[in-house]
């Protein structure tokens, strides 16, 4: 017998993986979201959760606090990402360069400088949301930046210049050309810093001094004691970050920018 | 007609330090449809983008109807474009796109409060009046109903019909239109020039048009600049254009052409091809000209009856007519007939006189500034090369130790000398071994005159040409290394106090 080799056979080691790393985790999550210490079906992790004043604070709480590191990191990248996508710089990469670089450095050790400088000038325990939002932003302004800058370099500089032509100034170009025209890539910025701001607990416990707790500091703790609780928040969660997505991917375009979250 | 409406005055524009544009000149007619033409980088696109505004010139004036825009921003200009490559507006309709303009623009509009008093106020135009503008516009590119439409759904013809309303709906003054038709396929295009031209006489607003295929400029304008080498090279109507171009480079551009070396050998006579013929432009006795004669001004005969002989050697059916190629002696010329004839016979051939056409030749001889080297060359253009110092001063020679010596014994160092460089057209050659030669370059243009070639090198570094004839046939963008001969270098010394030294 002869051994045919097809391309579709290409595929079975991501379908291995998909199974083992993905599928597989996924319903051990919703087994234990669904039973109790003693493995009956119960659905009182869920009621638990919504009568529980504190994890819906603590929920909203992250979301606010996600929000806020959105919103400034678009801020900021935004004109960034303009003044290197609309200059006639040269060596543009390499600021781009140095916007991105901190990307490459231990996480954990940025953090850690940023809480010694906090420390330093005294905000450390004085002001544990600032320094939180402070330092997620510092984390994931990268992540707005780039599919910023990639969507508005490919915004053709003849488009500024029939705006120009048929009367417009600059401000019109800028909210009738470029914010348009980037929309795409805010959506995809907005949900590469959104959902990681949501969960990374590592800055608001070492930035907000541990007496800032957002969900994802909640789901390690209960992983502690209560495997069932913890895997129903992380269940939660994902609900909350997959109808976030569906809610931007709704004004999404066609064109793919790079790293979008669906 | 009359009324200037734009005027270029002496216009020069460097991108960073090449020259683009080299002090053009001239004027639009109010109400005029005039072209701009000429192959790519000749300055055309610049030109139009001056008008525009994208583009400062630097140096020079710009004027619309008499005032200097030189330097205003596009959007303070009553002009508008429509783009290559349409730059349509993705993320809106086509509604949205033509009403962009409108939306920008604010009217001054006069009321009376009550005590009669008039006031001036500044305002946008109303919705009602977009949308009526946006309608009409798109009734005159034949778009009704397509007010909804995304403009990623529209074909090429359509998104151009599109560019265009965009740009008539403003009303400006100048219609500036940069290539509009060269994304789309023959049959189009042709429909589009007779729109087009249409349009111009029902709007009645000035048209600008950039294009590098000469007979869509000869179709369309009332007026052609030919442009070559950011020079102005020709400006008239397509009939002076095509009949009277003013140089061979406007009669190898504009439709085809038969371009021979001639002498002018009595009065209203010139000598080309071994024979004499009558024609009607006036140059001195002896004057070498170039002689240039359309393909449909040579008329065949039978052989005892033509000035010129010769044999037939390739017949190309062209649809409207045949296109013959003929061998006279060493010459070679292409005749456009409706008669055909067959390949291998001898035939006669006349030419009328108002079918030759006399042009001063442009180049006559390559002329460089040249500086002596330690080694006693020469170097000019880009390049080194040995020549005979001895011709400076009479009766010198050259010592052991590379000294000139005078013809009264004196010594002289030569080296950093000034000299100015002579070479004739027939004493260049060029090779493609790159070792070989003292300059290199790239063939920039190959003009065929009968019986041989005209080309021009243009170095790399300083933009230097060498001109010169070959019978060889080269290829356009060759990079090839020139050869001069040592002794067909004429040196001059280039002040007079050098002299006397």
């Amino acid at each position: 017998m002869k051994l045919r080799f097809s391309r579709k056979m290409l595929c079975i080691p991501y379908a291995v993986f998909l199974l083992f790393f993905v599928i597989a985790p996924m319903l051990v999550i919703v087994y234990y979201a669904f039973t109790d210490k003693n493995n009956h079906i119960s659905f009182m992790n869920f009621v638990n959760f919504f009568s529980d004043p504190t994890k819906l604070t603590t929920i909203a709480y992250s979301v606010v606090v996600a929000l806020i590191t959105t919103v400034v990191c678009l801020f900021i990248a935004f004109p960034v990402s303009f003044i290197l996508a609309r200059s006639k710089f040269k060596r543009k990469s390499v600021i781009l360069l140095l916007f991105v670089t901190p990307m490459w450095i231990n996480f954990v050790l940025r953090i850690n400088a940023i809480r010694e400088l906090m420390n330093w000038i005294g905000l450390l325990g004085e002001a544990n949301y600032f320094n939180t939002v402070f330092g997620m932003v510092y984390d994931f302004l990268p992540f707005m930046i780039l599919p910023l800058y990639t969507q508005m370099s490919k915004i053709d500089n003849s488009l500024y210049e029939a705006c120009s032509d048929l009367g417009g100034n600059a401000f019109t170009s800028f909210f009738r050309v470029t914010v348009p025209l980037s929309v795409p890539g805010i959506l995809s910025g907005a949900t590469m810093v959104f959902l990681p701001s949501m969960t990374n607990y590592v800055v608001s416990d070492m930035l907000g001094n541990s007496k800032v707790t957002i969900i994802g500091k909640f789901i390690e703790t209960y992983f502690g004691t209560n495997w069932h609780m913890g895997s129903m928040i992380a269940l939660i969660l994902l609900a909350v970050v997959l109808l976030s997505s569906i809610l931007s991917g709704g004004f999404k375009q066609e064109e793919n920018v790079r790293g979008t979250s669906l | 007609m009359g009324e200037h409406i734009i005027e270029l005055k002496d216009v020069t524009k460097y991108y960073d330090d090449t020259l683009v544009l080299d002090h053009v000149s001239f004027y639009v007619n109010k109400g005029e449809f005039i072209t701009f033409l000429g192959p790519s980088g000749c300055g055309k696109t610049t030109t139009l983008r001056m008008i525009a505004g994208f583009d400062l010139p630097t140096s020079g004036q710009i004027l619309l109807g008499g005032k200097d825009i030189s330097y205003l921003p596009p959007n303070k200009r009553p002009v508008n474009t429509v783009f290559q490559r349409y730059a349509l507006f993705p993320h809106l309709n086509v509604f949205e796109n033509i009403a962009f303009g409108l939306k920008c623009k604010r009217v001054l509009n006069t009321y009376e409060n009550e005590n009669g008093k008039k006031y001036v106020k500044k305002q946008r135009l109303s919705k009602a009046e977009i949308s009526e503008k946006v309608k009409k516009a798109l009734e005159i590119v034949d778009l009704e109903g397509f007010e909804k439409r995304s403009v990623s759904t529209l074909s090429g013809g359509q998104q151009q019909r599109v560019a265009i309303a965009r740009a008539i709906v403003n009303e400006p003054e100048i219609l500036l239109l940069d290539e509009p038709l060269g994304a789309l396929d023959l049959k189009m295009r042709k429909e589009m020039q007779i729109e087009l031209k249409e349009m111009h006489k029902r709007l009645g607003i000035t048209f600008i048009y950039v294009t590098h295929d000469q007979e869509e400029a000869l179709t369309m304008s009332d007026t052609i600049v030919v442009m070559a080498d950011g020079i102005v090279q020709q400006i008239g109507t397509p009939t002076t254009i095509y009949n009277e171009p003013a140089n061979t480079f406007v009669a190898d551009f504009i439709g085809e052409s038969n371009i021979f070396n001639g002498t002018v050998v009595g009065k209203r006579k010139v000598k080309f091809c071994g024979k004499t013929f009558a024609c009607l432009d006036d140059f001195e006795v002896n004057d070498m000209v170039d002689v240039v004669v359309r393909p449909e001004d040579i008329h065949m005969c039978a052989p005892e009856d033509g000035i010129l002989k010769g044999t037939v050697i390739s017949v190309v059916f062209k649809g409207i007519h045949y296109e013959i190629t003929v061998r006279v002696g060493k010459y070679e010329l292409v005749i456009q007939s409706t008669e055909s004839r067959e390949v291998g016979e001898a035939i006669g051939m006349n030419v009328s006189p108002d079918g030759i056409h006399l042009m001063k030749p442009k180049y006559t001889k390559n002329v460089y500034d040249g500086v002596i080297t330690k080694r006693n060359t020469v170097e000019f253009a880009d390049g080194e090369f040995e020549c005979d110092l001895t011709q400076l001063y009479a009766g010198s020679s050259i010592d052991e130790e590379g000294y000139l010596v005078t013809a009264a014994g004196e010594k002289l160092d030569m080296t950093g000398t000034e000299v100015n460089v002579e070479i004739a057209l027939e004493d260049i050659s060029i090779s493609d071994d790159e070792s070989l030669g003292g300059a290199h370059g790239h063939i920039i243009s190959i003009i065929y005159k009968g019986d041989h070639y005209r080309l021009i090198v243009r170095t790399e570094e300083n933009e230097e040409d060498f001109v010169f004839r070959t019978d060889d046939l080269w290829n356009e963008n060759d990079y090839v290394s020139v050869i001069i001969p040592k002794d067909k270098i004429k040196l001059a010394l280039k002040n007079t106090e050098e002299k006397k030294k």
